[in-house]
This record gives C-alpha cells, sequence and structure tokens, in this order.
C-alpha cells in the first residue's frame, strides 16, 4: 500500500480543490454500494427505491450512481475505492458484512463520507454507520399475529443466526404472548436471505405443522403465495409486498431509508456531515408499518397502532422487564428496558421459545 | 403434531418436479454424448420466459410453451456452439449459464412482485379419491402427471425404440454410428434441443407453480442439482425419479424436523440434502460403477472423410 | 455447402488472431446489447475493456486490482487443468477453495494473538492441506466405490458452504464482534495477514504462488513424463495402462493437486483482499475457474491470459454500472457473451472452413 497512498492521496487532494472551486454549481455525487440485486424486492429494493427519493428529492443538485450484486470483502473494497476515485462525495455501503471494508477505503479517502448499515465499527471520522429497530415493527406484528393465530402455531422462516433476527424472534414473541400466553413458535432456520424455492418449502413445512401466521425474516415474497394458497397470514418483509393485500398480507414492516439517506446528502451539502452512530425506529419513520388490511379485526388493528405509537411516542419498549432468559435465568427486573449493548449482541431466546439457536 | 408423511410425499414430489424435468432432459443429451453444463441457465430462462409469457397471455400452458422454447433456443446457442463449431463443452455449458443467469434478469426486469395467473390442480377422477395414494400420487397440476409419464416414455423410448437406440449409438461410439450413416451431428443437436426445453420447463414449474412468481437468480441452484441427480441415476431415468425424490424429500423433511423443533442442529440438518444424496451413490455405485455413463460423454465428434 | 475440415497442424497465426476476432465480434455484440438498454455503447465498450487499464483516473488503482482479481482464477485453473487433461472431472474447486480457508484461518486464529513468523507459513500449510482433504473425498469415493468425482465435488460446494456459514456465525466467531457473524480480521493482524508485497501490481504470497504454479506447471507439461502420462490417460486410459499408468493414483493426484491449489487461493484470499471469514465467503472463483481453464486451453499460459481477460471484464463490469448505470445482469450477459465468442472462433485454430463440395465426393 506504501506506493499506492501517495498517488491517492495526490488525487483525492486534486479533486477535493476542484470541487472547492466549483462547490455551487456541481452536483453533490452519492453512491451506493447494494448486496443484492435491486429487483430483490427485499433488502436492496428498498435501498434502490430510498436511493431514487434522494434524486427526487434533491432534482440537479445530487448526482446518483449504484453497483448492484457486489460480494462482501474484496470485491466491495474495490467497488467503493472505485466510487470513490470517480468523485463521491458520500458512499452508503448497505450490507454489514462491508464493514471492514467500508473503514479500510475510508482511511484513504479523508474527504468522502461513508455510510455503512447496520455495523458498529466507525475507525475514521468519516465514517458513519446507520441501522433501523426493526425489533419495533415485530413488536406490532407479534402482538397483531398472538391475536390472530388460531391453532395457537406461529410460524417464522429465520434466515441466519444473528442478533438483528434473533431480536425481531424474541420481540415478536413476547408480544404474541402477551395476548395470547398459549403461543407457540416454531422457527425454521433457512441459512440464506434469499433463495424463494427454500423459503417457500419453509413455509409450507411450517404450514402442515400446523402454523396458521407466519413471520419470515428473509428477503423475497415466495413464502406470501404459499400462504395465500394455504389460506394463512403473514407479514410484508422489508418492502411493503403490497401485491399480496388484503391477505395472506395483513400488515408489513418497511425498511425506510429515504428520510436519512436525504438527511445525510444534505448534512454534506451544507458542510455540516459529522460521523454519527443512528440506529432509528418507527418514531422517525426508518421502520414504517405498511397498512394493516380489513383482514384484522378493527380492535386488534386499534391496539396494534396503539403499542406503535407508544413506541414511537418513546412511552413504551418492546424489550421491558421482567423478561427471563430461555434457560430461566432473570435478564430484566420488573419495569428495566433492554439497553442497546445487549440488544445488538442478542444471542439468546427469552423464556417460553423452543428450540435452540443454532451454534 | 408429528411429521404427516402424506403431506410430506405430495410437497416432495412438488418440489423435485422442477429437478426431474431438467435431469430427465439432461440424461437424454448426456446419452447422446454431449454434457451441457448449461442447465441452470436454460432453466432460468424458461422460467422468466415462461412467467412473462403466462402472465401477459393469462395462460400457463402458453407460458410452458413459452418457456420449453425459451431454453431450447438457448440449448441451440450451445449446439451451434459444440457441435457445429466443435467448442468444448464442459466451458460452453458454463458460459451459457452465465448468460442464461444474465439475460433472465434483463427480461425480467418489472416483473418482479407480480402473481401469474394460477395453474390448476388436476384430479385425476376414481383415483384422487383412493385413501393415502389419492392424495400423494393423484392430486397434482398437469406438470407433475407429465414429468412423471416423460420418464417412463423416455425409459421407454431409449430401451426399446429405434430412436433410443440410435441416441445410444451417438452417445457410446458416434465414430460407428457416423459409419453406419446415421447423421451424429443433427441426432445430437436434436437431444441439445430437448434437453433444453425441459430445462425450460423445469424452471418454468419454479416460476409458474412452485414459487409461483418471478424473482432474479430463482432458481439458487437447481439446474446443478439437476446436473448432479443425472450422474446419481447412472443416466437411467427411472432413477433419475428416484433420486430427485429422494433430495426433495430430504429437502421437505429437513425442514419440517426444524418446525417441530426436533433437537438436531439445523446447520446439520440444512446439509443432509447433499450428505444423504453423496451418501446412497456411494451405496449404489460401490461394486456395480458406473457403467451408465455414455463412453463418449463430453468428447467432441468430427465426421472426417 | 460449408464444412469443416481439420487443418494438418494448428494454425499459428489464428491462435493468437483468434482471441482477438473474439474481443471484437464481442464489442460488437455488446454495442447492440449496450444501445437497447439504452446506454451509450462506445462508453459502455471503452469502461470495460479501456479504462480500467489506461484511464488516468482509475488505471493506477485498477491495474494491480486485476492481479488481485485473476490470481486465485489462475491458481485454481492451473490444478483443474491438470485434472481435466487426465479426465478427473473436478468441479467443486469452489468447496475445496471454502475449505483452504477455513482451515487457514483457523490455524490462525487458534494462536491469536500470535504474531510469529511461523504462523502465517503454518496458515500456507492448513490452507493447502484443507483444500487437499476436502478433494480427498471424491477421490477416494471414486477409487475406492467408483463414485462418480463430478457429483460428489459438485454437491460437496453445498456442505463446504454450510460448514463456512457455521463457522462464521459458531466456531470462528470473532469473540470481539458484538455477536455479528464473521471472524476476526485475520489481514489487520501481524502474523495472520498477507500484505500486497508490491503495489505496482498488486502482489500478494497468492499471486506469488500463482506465479510459481504456472512455472512449475508449465514445466511438468512440457518437460516431464507426468505431463505426457496426464494426457495419455485423459486421451487414451487403456494405452495409459499399458504404458504404467495406475489410475487410481492418477486420480488422487490430480484431486489432491486441484484441492490443494484451491485451497490455497482460499488461505491466501482470507488472509489479505477479504481478510476475514464470513457467512458469504466465496465468490464463485471455483466455478469461474473452470471457465478459465478451458479458455486456457488446459494450458498454463492460456490459463494466465484467460485468468487477466476474466479479471478485466469484472473490474470493468464494476466500472460500467458505476459510470453507466448499466444491469449487473447485462455484465453477467456481456461475459456470456464473450465467453460463446472466445469458444466460437477457436474453431479456426484446428480447421478451415471449406466451401462447395470439394473434396467431400469421396467420403463424408
Amino acid at each position: 500500500m506504501t506506493r499506492l497512498i501517495p498517488t491517492l492521496a495526490g488525487f483525492t487532494l486534486a479533486a477535493g480543490l476542484g470541487l472547492s472551486a466549483a462547490a455551487q454549481d456541481d452536483p453533490v455525487k452519492a453512491a451506493f454500494v447494494y448486496v443484492g440485486s435491486i429487483g430483490d424486492f427485499g433488502w436492496t429494493y428498498e435501498h434502490n427505491e430510498s436511493r431514487l427519493a434522494v434524486e427526487e428529492h434533491f432534482g440537479d443538485a445530487v448526482e446518483t450512481s449504484y453497483v448492484e450484486n457486489v460480494p462482501e470483502g474484496a470485491d466491495a473494497e474495490r467497488v467503493m475505492t472505485q466510487m470513490a476515485l470517480a468523485g463521491a462525495d458520500i458512499i452508503f455501503t448497505t450490507s454489514f458484512g462491508y464493514m471492514d471494508a467500508t473503514n479500510n477505503v475510508a482511511a484513504k479517502f479523508p474527504d468522502v463520507k461513508f455510510e455503512h448499515a447496520t455495523g458498529y465499527r466507525r475507525d475514521h471520522p468519516n465514517v458513519s454507520t446507520y441501522s433501523a429497530r426493526f425489533y419495533e415493527g415485530r413488536a406490532v406484528i407479534g402482538h397483531i399475529a398472538g391475536h390472530m393465530t388460531e391453532s395457537n402455531i406461529v410460524g417464522y422462516i429465520a434466515s441466519y443466526p444473528i442478533p438483528e433476527v434473533i431480536r425481531g424472534i424474541n420481540s415478536a414473541y413476547l408480544h404474541a404472548k402477551a395476548v395470547n400466553p398459549d403461543v407457540d413458535f416454531r422457527v425454521v432456520w433457512v441459512f440464506t436471505w434469499f433463495d424463494p424455492a427454500v423459503e417457500a418449502e419453509a413455509a409450507q413445512a411450517l404450514i402442515d405443522q400446523g402454523a396458521d401466521v407466519i413471520m419470515q425474516h428473509t428477503d423475497s415474497t415466495a413464502p406470501m403465495t404459499v400462504m395465500a394458497e394455504a389460506g394463512v397470514i403473514g407479514f410484508g418483509q422489508a418492502s411493503d409486498m403490497a401485491a399480496f393485500a388484503p391477505a395472506p398480507r395483513v400488515a408489513s414492516i418497511i425498511d425506510n431509508w429515504a428520510p436519512y439517506y436525504i438527511d445525510r446528502v444534505q448534512a454534506v451539502i451544507d458542510g455540516t456531515w459529522e460521523s454519527t452512530d443512528t440506529w432509528d425506529g418507527i418514531a422517525p419513520g426508518m421502520v414504517e408499518l405498511g397498512e394493516m388490511t380489513d383482514a384484522i379485526p378493527a380492535d386488534v388493528r386499534a391496539s396494534a397502532q396503539a403499542i406503535a405509537e407508544s413506541i414511537a411516542a418513546g412511552d413504551y419498549h418492546p424489550f421491558t422487564g421482567p423478561i427471563a432468559r430461555q434457560d430461566g435465568t432473570l435478564w430484566l427486573d420488573v419495569g428495566e428496558v433492554a439497553d442497546d449493548g445487549t440488544m445488538l449482541g442478542m444471542d439468546f431466546y427469552v423464556e417460553g421459545l423452543s428450540g435452540e439457536i443454532p451454534n | 403434531m408429528g411429521i404427516d408423511p402424506v403431506t410430506l410425499a405430495f410437497w416432495l414430489i412438488v418440489a423435485a418436479t422442477p429437478i426431474l424435468l431438467a435431469g430427465l432432459g439432461e440424461l437424454v443429451v448426456e446419452r447422446a454424448g454431449v454434457l451441457n453444463l448449461g442447465v441452470e441457465g436454460m432453466m432460468i430462462t424458461g422460467a422468466v420466459c415462461g412467467f412473462i409469457a403466462a402472465v401477459h397471455s393469462g395462460s400457463p400452458v402458453l407460458g410452458f410453451l413459452a418457456a420449453a422454447l425459451a431454453g431450447a433456443a438457448l440449448a441451440l446457442l450451445f449446439g451451434v456452439l459444440t457441435q457445429i463449431l466443435l467448442a468444448n463443452q464442459v466451458a460452453s455449458g458454463l458460459a451459457l449459464t452465465l448468460f442464461g443467469l444474465g439475460l433472465s434478469a434483463l427480461l425480467g426486469i418489472g416483473y418482479s412482485g407480480i402473481s401469474p395467473p394460477p395453474v390448476p390442480r388436476l384430479d385425476l377422477p376414481g383415483l384422487s379419491d383412493l385413501p393415502v395414494l389419492g392424495r400423494i400420487l393423484f392430486s397434482h397440476d398437469a406438470m407433475v402427471y407429465l414429468s412423471v409419464a416423460a420418464v417412463a416414455a423416455i425409459a421407454w423410448a431409449l430401451r426399446a425404440t429405434r430412436w433410443g437406440l440410435i441416441l445410444r449409438a451417438v452417445g457410446e461410439n458416434p465414430g460407428a454410428a457416423h459409419a453406419l450413416g446415421y447423421k451424429v451431428v443433427r441426432i445430437r443437436l436434436l437431444a441439445i434441443l430437448f434437453g433444453g426445453a425441459l430445462a425450460g420447463l423445469g424452471g418454468a414449474y419454479l416460476s409458474l407453480v412452485r414459487v409461483p412468481q418471478w424473482t432474479e437468480g430463482m432458481t439458487a441452484g437447481a439446474g446443478w442439482i439437476a446436473l448432479a441427480m443425472v450422474v446419481f441415476s447412472g443416466w437411467k431415468p427411472w432413477r433419475l425419479l428416484l433420486g430427485a425424490w429422494l433430495f426433495g424429500g430430504v429437502t421437505a423433511a429437513q425442514l419440517r424436523f426444524q418446525a417441530q423443533g426436533i433437537p438436531v442442529p439445523a446447520e446439520l440438518l440444512s446439509m443432509s440434502p447433499y450428505v444423504i444424496t453423496i451418501l446412497v451413490l456411494v451405496l449404489i455405485s460401490s461394486g456395480r460403477g458406473m457403467a451408465g455413463a455414455p463412453a463418449a460423454l463430453g468428447r467432441p465428434f468430427h465426421a472426417t472423410g | 455447402m460449408i464444412r469443416l475440415e481439420p487443418r494438418p497442424v494448428p494454425s499459428r497465426l489464428w491462435r493468437v488472431a483468434a482471441p482477438v476476432l473474439a474481443v471484437a465480434l464481442t464489442m460488437v455484440a455488446g454495442a447492440v446489447l449496450f444501445a437497447l438498454l439504452g446506454k451509450d455503447p462506445l462508453a459502455g465498450l471503452r469502461l470495460i475493456f479501456w479504462d480500467p487499464l489506461f484511464d488516468p483516473q482509475f488505471a493506477a488503482y485498477a491495474r494491480p486490482q486485476l492481479m488481485v482479481k485473476a490470481g486465485p482464477l489462475i491458481l485454481i485453473a492451473i490444478g483443474l487443468a491438470m485434472g481435466f487433461r487426465a479426465g478427473v472431472w473436478n468441479i467443486g474447486a469452489e468447496g475445496q477453495y471454502i475449505l483452504g480457508a477455513l482451515a487457514g484461518a483457523a490455524v490462525g486464529l487458534a494462536f491469536y494473538p500470535s504474531a510469529s513468523p511461523f504462523l502465517f507459513p503454518a496458515m500456507v500449510l492448513a490452507g493447502a492441506l484443507g483444500g487437499w482433504a476436502w478433494a480427498m473425498i471424491p477421490a477416494i469415493l471414486k477409487v475406492r466405490f467408483n463414485t462418480s468425482e463430478i457429483l460428489v465435488s459438485l454437491l460437496l460446494v453445498y456442505v463446504a458452504e454450510k460448514l463456512l456459514a457455521a463457522a462464521a456465525l459458531g466456531w470462528l466467531r470473532n469473540p470481539e464482534g458484538a455477536g455479528f457473524p464473521g471472524s476476526r480480521n485475520l489481514a489487520r493482524h501481524p502474523g495472520t495477514d498477507n500484505p500486497v508485497l508490491i503495489d505496482a501490481i498488486g502482489l500478494h504470497w497468492g499471486g506469488v504462488t500463482t506465479i510459481l504454479a504456472v512455472i512449475a506447471a508449465q514445466i511438468l507439461l512440457a518437460r516431464h513424463v507426468g505431463g505426457f502420462q496426464l494426457r495419455l490417460m485423459g486421451e487414451a486410459p487403456r494405452a495409459a495402462r499399458f504404458a504404467g499408468v495406475v489410475p487410481g493414483r492418477v486420480t488422487i493426484l490430480c484431486l489432491g493437486l486441484s484441492g490443494a491449489l484451491a485451497g490455497l487461493a482460499g488461505l491466501f484470499e482470507v488472509t489479505g483482499p477479504a481478510g476475514q471469514i464470513s457467512i458469504d465467503f466465496n465468490t464463485g472463483y471455483g466455478f469461474t475457474a473452470i471457465i478459465v481453464a478451458f479458455l486456457g486451453r488446459l494450458h498454463p499460459i492460456g490459463i494466465l491470459l484467460a485468468g487477466f481477460l476474466m479479471a478485466l471484464t469484472y473490474i470493468g463490469g464494476e466500472l460500467a454500472q458505476l459510470m453507466l448505470g448499466v444491469p449487473a445482469a447485462a455484465i453477467l450477459a456481456f461475459q456470456g457473451m464473450l465467453l460463446f465468442f472466445l469458444l466460437a472462433v477457436d474453431v479456426l485454430t484446428g480447421y478451415r472452413f471449406r466451401f462447395g463440395r470439394g473434396r467431400a465426393a469421396h467420403g463424408h
């Protein structure tokens, strides 16, 4: 690297000078690195929708570009470097696995701002991290699921046993259990974020085991079609999946990155951008709840809405004690709320969930 | 609640059908002495073309037809490369997979999140009402019956017809077949087209029945499994059916084990379809060996003289 | 009527001219593709083939990246080519690549935070052994039970992917990683890292190994009896047996060698460019290397060139996406077309076209 750095530094310096000279006219360049394809209708699709929202909001003042299907690791690092070389002012890296690559490239381009989704490392002053409190949304749909299940079996299609996913299962379970003490969660780990056929299989397996409400933490809409045929209900994940409303999709959790992206690009334009760590939920609209359809009884809709509103208002935290871990030990005492650190590293089920987390 | 073997059996047949169709096509191709590793590419192109045609026409039948044509069209590309221009088969097949994955994603832009017209279940009169078997075997959609019928037809054709004899001769000893006056290249091209059409149907079964929707990369390796199943079958159609059902069965069962909360580590269960397939193949092949592999498989043929 | 007639000796002219013609044809077809997508065709071609090499803005960075990207492809392809020559079909290099990375990383992490100068060599050894051991499964099953190595090596890729996920989530997970999947970063720890040795050409220890492998393969094939035996076994197994070649031993050797090289590629990748074990650590090098092996006509120098060409289309393809908004799918289709043309024009080396019925009168 020793010989490369001077060339790069020289280049960024030149670019920086050019930019300041023509700062008023030159559009700000925002670049996005996607882990999937923009047609996945889930995770990457929503990031790209938010990119388009940035374009819409700023018009000619901002130029955006993206590279999709970028594998984590060396390829991601190269794509980010090329973006910086191409004159990007701010680069959004939208997968957890980009964490080290983002920080590596940020070290080489101190004038470029980096925004890393769902990570925790900000090694340099030009790196921010951002993530969404999806568990807030999962509390609301857990509440709905608890009310709606008649077999008392709720199926859960889980991707990988990571804190993000475990948090979602715990949050959904606690709120289903609160309204339906007999509820039982069946979790199937599919070890993929996106494989329509396997996701459909998993949904079918859960239905055959008696589940009449299914949640998914994978990105394709394949389970929805299986649910439609079997007459069970589920929830949109990552994107609204409105094509499946009013049933089987009775509600949804939407990742809406647009407000955050617009904010951050604005900060670059204003010159006020700073390294931050953002973990937003329902309140600022990063986690959005899609329309609840008439398939849900009016009173359940109302109570679900009330939960969402009290979370948004800060009156209620989805992990409020007393909560015990699966092994019976106390996690949160009465009235105690979970701290972000524990939630970020969550690797245990709460009491009442059956089965084991893989590994 | 335990695992209901009847629903499990029903679903494993559904899950196995795309692999079965694509594998059956590849089996015929390989019997003609050609190794086409582009199954994944042809499947996914079939999946998207079938989906588009079905959505626009409202008819799943037209969808499957279009899928077969699209698969055959892609196969034709492979055929021209390998049979006429004598390009390497392994590399051409892999290139076909790359090309098919790219092409299908381009064609499919704008078709995500749409539902295709439903493919009706075809209950066979009388048979569907049989206890147990009626549910497992006789309440499927037409494509399932068609795929099983195709297994029977191809098994019979390979064994007992003149066509089958010629096809096998071309795969075992193209030089001799040529000397006897058979058009080796033409026969191989026809086999390749047939293989492409069946791969296309397999893909469309995913996008129109199994999943049913279009998403980029949705075959997610099914074509590779189909290829593995052809080897597994020892190039015999009925054993291919068995292999596809075994693989589909283990896949479906492992998810059900999980759903039921059986305390076996999930990551072990998720490996099980592959491991069990290998173990069963070892059991089958030990002793008797791979006698079924066509002698000229993968070798180019050029008539000199 | 047009027919193909074998040349008595392969054409030296076409051996060089055919790939050039193929690239030219790809440019025409690619231009049509880009135009259909509403993108400037010339800009697209320039971004893919020219800018990574010569554009002042990108080349200084992209050129060394070619080596980084091509290295593992070439290293794996060299091993595979030896087997393919002998008719040993290892389709599962991707799995051996994963196991090499896992084994090497496991050794490095077992001794963490040691920075002993012996650690990296030990990891390299473990990487080679990991890939070798994974390839021994199909090899032994083939020799002992006559089970197809195509099927076993291919299905073991999927098993390896599950092992990788389990390692990233479990036994190799970074204990200081706040519960997130993925191992410690090996590239950031002295003792376990595989640093870039020469910046200008992006050379790390993997690149060094790749160059050595190319040279060794060249010597083996050109000057050593082993190279002849490999070819003999692939082309005439019965004759090979008479010549004293033991097929079982060749199978074990070929699978072992290609597995070890794939394992090394994985080890150098995880300790260098990738930095860590993660759920999606493998990105298809093992499959792409099969194409590279055949594009290079199973010949070491050919593989070297083919590897760099593939790497160029990857890096240029990313630039085309970034600068022009070409979808990733179009780049895949473009790569597919390039391969089609390369494979198609190859026929000109060994054959020539004849028009009219000509000599076909006697026979055909």
